[in-house]
């Protein structure tokens, strides 16, 4: 099973530019902190940025995974965020767990939660879903205000949780496996091409034409299920991980910021392509952190940024990722396999490519 | 007992007039194009300051007189709501997820643009007229009779326009099958220009409804954003009616929660989305929406 998978990935990555972009992108990631160590003496805040900017990876590109794929447009993301970080938070005040203890069992934990909480929604149809999902977290928040501070911290939340490692260094090599290996299994379960996940294929089914994907004998419900189930594991590592690396659980986790955020990374980068979300966190993100160290432009951080995604926007609608892979690559015709773009004829089949 | 009820009434009449002003605009760009304006409320903002910049100005006044700056107000957020369909919405209408970006940021940036402009407010605004009347032995605010005024003209003007006029029958064609619309020569994109037009100057009516007694805060398209979307699901999406019909429940949960708990504001919220999240278990397609038999999931 192990070597049809492995084998699944074709191991063909030279040949496409967007998965030499990907590699050489990563292999930047893994020796940041050396470039940082060098040029700049304490470099503790640029590795808690970009930290924080691998977490929010996993989160923005689990939402593509259940909002692209399978078209379930969610706004309430943050429930499995936001459970993930307060379960892990939880674990340790109360039982004093370890991270290697907490974040899987909260990552289970919000994963049952994102599934028993999107039963209602099986039913409904593209708007309605998103202002259903849109109300949970924000239910959620204001219950959890409302309780006594024993119980679950009301509206300060539940700090002092300890980090994941004793350096900052540590921290972001933590983060950012967990972030690369997330993200590659989203990519293999979104895969429409592979041989053995059938998923891949049935999410973009279900949302191109789910009464069409019922008809041939697909169990729309149960894939729909399965969606909300894999976007909420992922989303809960990313809260739970969130909860140790910023010191703490708050009700703002839930809060519809989160979830809006999400979309916009996702949206940005380009929406149906896992790697849109990691694209899009990592251009805006850094950004915004980089303009508020500034005290003049600081003020003027969220207006500098929604105007570059305005503008953004209006030229590539499809998001930046999906722009710069369409100008690079080009799909065959015939077999459906990636090309460098100034190839004039496909590397495995040898169609023409116009 | 007695007075606490014709309290929650009054509220519920004015506090849902100013939500139907608001839903209703945001009801007929959704089923006229299919776009989710979650700006919406942020041009409602936008016409608050506006007017409260003509009348008060914020550091130095520009000193115009009421009906001046409620034309002005108007007008002008019509004339932004045409300018922003035609050159940033038009181009990507077809792509919906862009649709919600971009409209979520055109929020944001005049969320912060107010913020960063208008650093010092009024704190309490005057009331578009003074006194009391009572009606019934209930003291209301003239005021408060003002607005529910206003609302009931501007809703039977616009159901006038929509069902007697030229440009209603276009809205309500293009509504209904944008495809055929064109096919008979209904310009859709220019229908859709018009519709977002109504739509912002709409939204600036009820903004300044609820500025005459209020103040304004950079911060305030937020809550009412969230309870308008409420309310157009509740309605079931695109359905006239039905937004102006859910504006009066989600204002009277409203009225009824902050009845019983003035302190804490925010719990209307949380309330309006539970009966929302109610209504949908039991009917998927809201109080007036329609759902074809072979669309049932």
């Amino acid at each position: 099973m192990v070597r049809r998978l492995l084998g699944d990935f074709r191991w063909s990555i030279l040949p496409v530019p967007g998965r030499v972009l990907a590699v050489i992108f990563f292999v930047l990631l893994f020796i940041l902190p050396l470039i940082t160590h060098a040029l700049i003496a304490d470099d503790d805040g640029i590795l808690l940025t970009f930290t924080i900017t691998c977490i929010y990876a996993i989160f923005a590109v689990s939402w593509d995974l259940l909002s692209g794929y399978s078209g379930q447009i969610s706004f309430g993301h943050a429930l499995c965020f936001g459970c993930g970080a307060y379960i892990s938070a939880i674990l340790y005040l109360r039982f004093h767990l370890p991270p290697t203890a907490t974040i899987p069992i909260a990552t289970v934990g919000a994963t049952l939660i994102g599934v028993v909480t999107c039963l209602p929604a099986l039913r409904l149809r593209a708007p309605y879903i998103s202002l259903l999902t849109m109300a949970l977290p924000v239910i959620l928040a204001s219950i959890i205000k409302e309780l006594p501070r024993e119980w679950l911290g009301g509206k300060y939340g539940l700090p002092h949780i300890p980090p994941l490692a004793h350096t900052a260094t540590g921290t972001y090599y933590i983060c950012l496996i967990v972030m690369a290996v997330s993200v590659l299994i989203m990519w293999k379960l979104t895969d429409a091409g592979s041989r053995y996940i059938r998923t891949g294929l049935i999410f973009h089914a279900i949302r191109e034409d789910e009464i069409a994907a019922r008809a041939t004998g697909i169990n729309t419900i149960r894939y729909k299920i399965l969606a909300f189930a894999f976007s909420g594991f992922f989303a809960g590592i990313a809260g739970a991980l969130i909860a140790h690396v910023t010191n703490g659980a708050s009700p703002d986790h839930f809060s519809l910021l989160i979830s809006f955020n999400a979309i916009i990374w996702v949206v940005f980068g380009g929406i149906v392509s896992i790697y849109g979300g990691v694209v899009g966190v990592f251009a805006l993100y850094p950004i915004l952190d980089l303009l508020s160290q500034y005290q003049a432009i600081s003020p003027y951080r969220t207006l500098i940024v929604t105007v570059i995604i305005i503008v953004i926007l209006l030229f590539m609608p499809e998001g930046v990722a999906v722009w710069i892979r369409d100008k690079i690559e080009r799909e065959c015709p015939r077999c459906k396999l990636g090309n460098v773009a100034w190839r004039k004829e496909c590397r495995a089949c040898g169609a023409p490519l116009h | 007992m007695e007075h606490t009820i014709a309290q929650i009434i009054v509220a519920t009449l004015v506090k849902g007039g100013i939500y139907a002003l608001l839903a209703s605009g945001l009801a007929l760009i959704y089923g006229v194009g299919r776009i989710i304006n979650l700006a919406h409320t942020a041009f409602y903002m936008l016409a608050a300051y506006g007017y409260v910049y003509f009348t008060q100005g914020f550091r130095q006044s520009l000193g115009w007189s009421v009906p001046e700056s409620i034309a002005v107000t108007v007008v002008g957020l019509g004339l932004l709501g045409v300018l922003v369909y035609r050159f940033l919405l038009d181009r990507i209408r077809e792509h919906e997820a862009a649709v919600l970006l971009v409209t979520i940021s055109i929020g944001m940036a005049l969320q912060e643009l107010l913020r960063i402009q208008f650093s010092s407010v009024p704190s309490t605004l005057p009331r578009l007229i003074e006194g009391t009347t009572s009606i019934l032995g209930v003291g209301i605010l003239k005021d408060q009779l003002l607005t529910v005024g206003v609302v009931a003209g501007v809703i039977i003007v616009l159901w006038l326009l929509l069902t007697k006029t030229k440009l209603g029958i276009s809205i309500r064609a293009v509504s209904n099958d944008a495809e055929i619309a064109s096919v008979v020569g209904i310009s859709v994109s220019r229908t859709l220009m018009v519709t977002m037009g109504i739509g912002t100057a709409l939204a600036a009516v009820a903004a300044i409804l609820t500025t005459s007694g209020g103040s304004v805060f950079y911060m305030m398209w937020l809550p009412p954003l969230m309870m308008v979307l409420v309310i157009v699901v509740l309605g079931g999406l695109g359905s006239f009616k039905g937004s102006f019909i859910g504006a009066f429940i989600i204002a009277l949960v409203e009225a009824i929660v902050l009845n019983l708990y003035p302190t804490h504001g925010y719990l209307s919220q949380v309330f309006a989305l539970a009966v929302m999240f109610i209504m949908l278990v039991v009917r998927p397609a809201g109080l007036f929406g329609t759902m074809f038999e072979e669309e049932r999931l």
